[in-house]
């Protein structure tokens, strides 16, 4: 079994990114789990959302705290939040960010795992022509924990991109490019 | 032949509204339920179902106009959460004593205050003595299920009861989880119409729905409602029969998880029962005869029943996700203890009372309760009666 632990603010769709993961996963024939965890909603307030993705049905239903993942979809959190409690040393940390990921491990409270950094900005910005972190992010936990086949993965999304931007196809093109450009671009210390 | 999707608990119920089409859906929003009739909102929109949908301004009003249209003859649902639940109240009593069938979807939720939108059983256990039948679930598929089997439940001229199909507020209506959906014709015809005997404007047999209870008649009506829970009992099992001989999934009123030889055991319920059998499992490949019972049906309370799975048990915790306030334990404590009452033997029994306001429970919070049941069943103290788990001291 696979955990993920996403770290986000409200508005931003960690937990959107959260059910693409389960999507993706759930097309590769897996058991998947995506959960939030709310409090008092406001935009801009740090939340966290949850993947478990298994081979058999989950019966555990509490929050995840010793994830093999984290992704963190907002850089600023890392001041406020300590987003690599429980992750194990043997998993990684995944921060939107266009720094260096050796940079980044200073701010991450000692955590002695894999560090990756995608600029899921300006990839988005490039792809999609707005900032929609989302999509660089999913691409990204997918190449570093190679919990789903590059080239399954990219199918995958392209049916589901194709069934859910049915009425937008214009926009399928500039979302597969952008899982494309992130898998190929995160970077890992 | 099942589908294999994947969605939360909210659009699994909508999912069953929608492959029922009942007559009248009348809606009010309150969080977690709110995706309920969002989902439903945009059927009606496409038009893939041919119920009336009709926006009231309160719950009170939502569940009223459900019991206007069962009393003409419909088939009505509505769901809620918490304060919405509670804003209803009034009118629970009004649907169970009409005898009125109509389907209320609970995603349950603490009660105000402090104010919280999280997840416990507050709402719905505060509601157990209104007349409604309640069906709980662990997961999307058992509330799924649930649904499907709810309104011939409700609806069978033994019973006649007003219903709860209740799941864990964001941790089941909000987390999507693989589920097997069942083809829409299969459903319909499992699920049937519904054809009551009696109807307000049935121009053969015109009624009064409502009238005053004088003291020489309020009684017998109430003893008749009370018949109808008792016979609700077997209706939910043979309609649980024929939805396992039609779909394949097995349910009774609990589940029983590894208590054929166990010694220590959880009464548990909803979402919590998963984590627990995780720890249960982990407990018997250590040699520990742990298991647990998750209870899906509290209303009617099959007391026979699980009083019989726990007797053979030398301790038990029950575990209540509501606080009573009785100031001697929770809801299911006082239930469980009533049915084991005339056990000759019956296990030594705790309540404790987790998990309130979303208060996450846990593999190793589950762990912790077998470990102080395991010393009770060992001869050591009982301890406190009624505890309350992870109670911070600060």
């Amino acid at each position: 079994m696979i955990e993920v632990r996403w770290h986000g603010r409200g508005g931003q769709g960690a937990k959107t990114a959260s059910q693409l993961l389960a999507d993706a996963a759930f097309m590769t024939g897996k058991y998947v789990q995506s959960f939030p965890e709310y409090g008092p909603e406001r935009s801009g307030a740090p939340i966290t959302a949850y993947n478990r993705i298994s081979d058999e049905r989950c019966p555990i239903h509490s929050n995840i705290y010793d994830p093999d993942y984290v992704v963190v979809v907002d850089e600023t959190l890392l001041e406020s939040v300590d987003v690599t409690a429980g992750l194990k040393e043997n998993g990684a940390v995944i921060v939107n960010s266009a720094k260096d990921p050796a940079d980044l491990r200073p701010l991450l409270n000692g955590y002695k795992g894999r560090v990756c950094a995608i600029d899921a900005r300006s990839i988005s910005m490039d792809c999609l022509g707005a900032y929609f972190p989302n999509t660089p992010m999913l691409a990204a936990v997918v190449a570093v924990s190679n919990m789903i086949e590059r080239e399954t993965f990219l199918s995958e999304m392209e049916e589901s991109y194709r069934h859910k931007f049915a009425r937008k196809p214009q926009v399928i093109e500039g979302n597969l490019k952008c899982l494309r450009i992130a898998m190929d671009e995160v970077k890992e210390a | 032949m099942s589908i294999r999707e994947r969605m939360s608990g909210n659009e699994a119920i909508a999912t069953a509204m929608r492959q029922i089409d009942p007559d009248v859906f009348a809606m009010f929003p309150i969080t977690p339920s709110t995706e309920i009739p969002q989902y439903f909102a945009q059927y009606v929109a496409d038009g893939k179902v041919n119920t009336e949908f009709i926006c009231v301004e309160s719950e009170h009003s939502s569940l009223s106009a459900c019991l206007g249209a069962e009393a003409a003859g419909c088939r009505a649902v509505t769901a809620t959460s918490s304060a919405g639940l509670s804003y209803m109240n009034e009118v629970l009593y009004v649907a169970g004593s009409l005898r009125l069938p109509v389907v209320l979807a609970v995603a349950c939720r603490a009660l105000t205050g402090p104010i919280n939108i999280n997840h416990d059983y507050s709402d719905s256990l505060a509601a157990r003595d209104s007349g409604f039948i309640q069906l709980y679930a662990e997961n999307n598929q058992e509330v799924y299920d649930n649904y499907l089997m709810a309104h011939r439940i409700a609806e069978h001229p033994d019973v006649r009861l007003p219903l709860m199909v209740c799941e864990d507020g964001f941790i089941t209506s909000h987390a999507i989880e693989n589920i097997e959906l069942e083809e829409d014709a299969q459903v319909k015809a499992f699920v049937g119409e519904y054809h009551p005997e009696h109807y307000l404007l049935k121009e053969e047999n015109p009624l009064a729905v409502g009238p005053y209870g004088v003291s020489g008649y309020y009684m017998e009506a109430r003893v008749a409602q009370a018949q109808a829970m008792i016979n609700a009992k077997q209706v939910i099992l043979d309609v649980a029969a024929d939805f396992a001989k039609t779909f394949g999934r097995s349910y009774g009123f609990f589940e029983s998880y590894r208590m054929e030889d166990a010694e220590i055991a959880m009464v548990i319920m909803g979402s919590s029962a998963g984590t627990a059998k995780a720890c249960v499992d982990a407990l018997r490949a250590e040699g520990v005869k742990a298991g647990l019972v998750k209870l899906r049906v509290f209303r009617p309370f099959p007391g026979e029943e699980l009083a019989a799975a726990l007797q053979h048990c030398k301790a038990v915790a029950i575990m209540d996700k509501s606080e009573g306030f009785s100031s001697m334990g929770g809801p299911l404590f006082a239930e469980t203890a009533g049915a084991v009452l005339n056990l000759e033997h019956h296990p030594r029994m705790i309540d404790i009372v987790y998990g309130l306001g979303g208060r996450d429970f846990t593999v190793e919070a589950a762990r912790s309760v077998y470990g102080r049941l395991a010393g009770i069943a060992a001869g050591g103290d009982l301890g406190p009666v009624y505890t309350h788990m992870g109670q911070r001291e600060k």
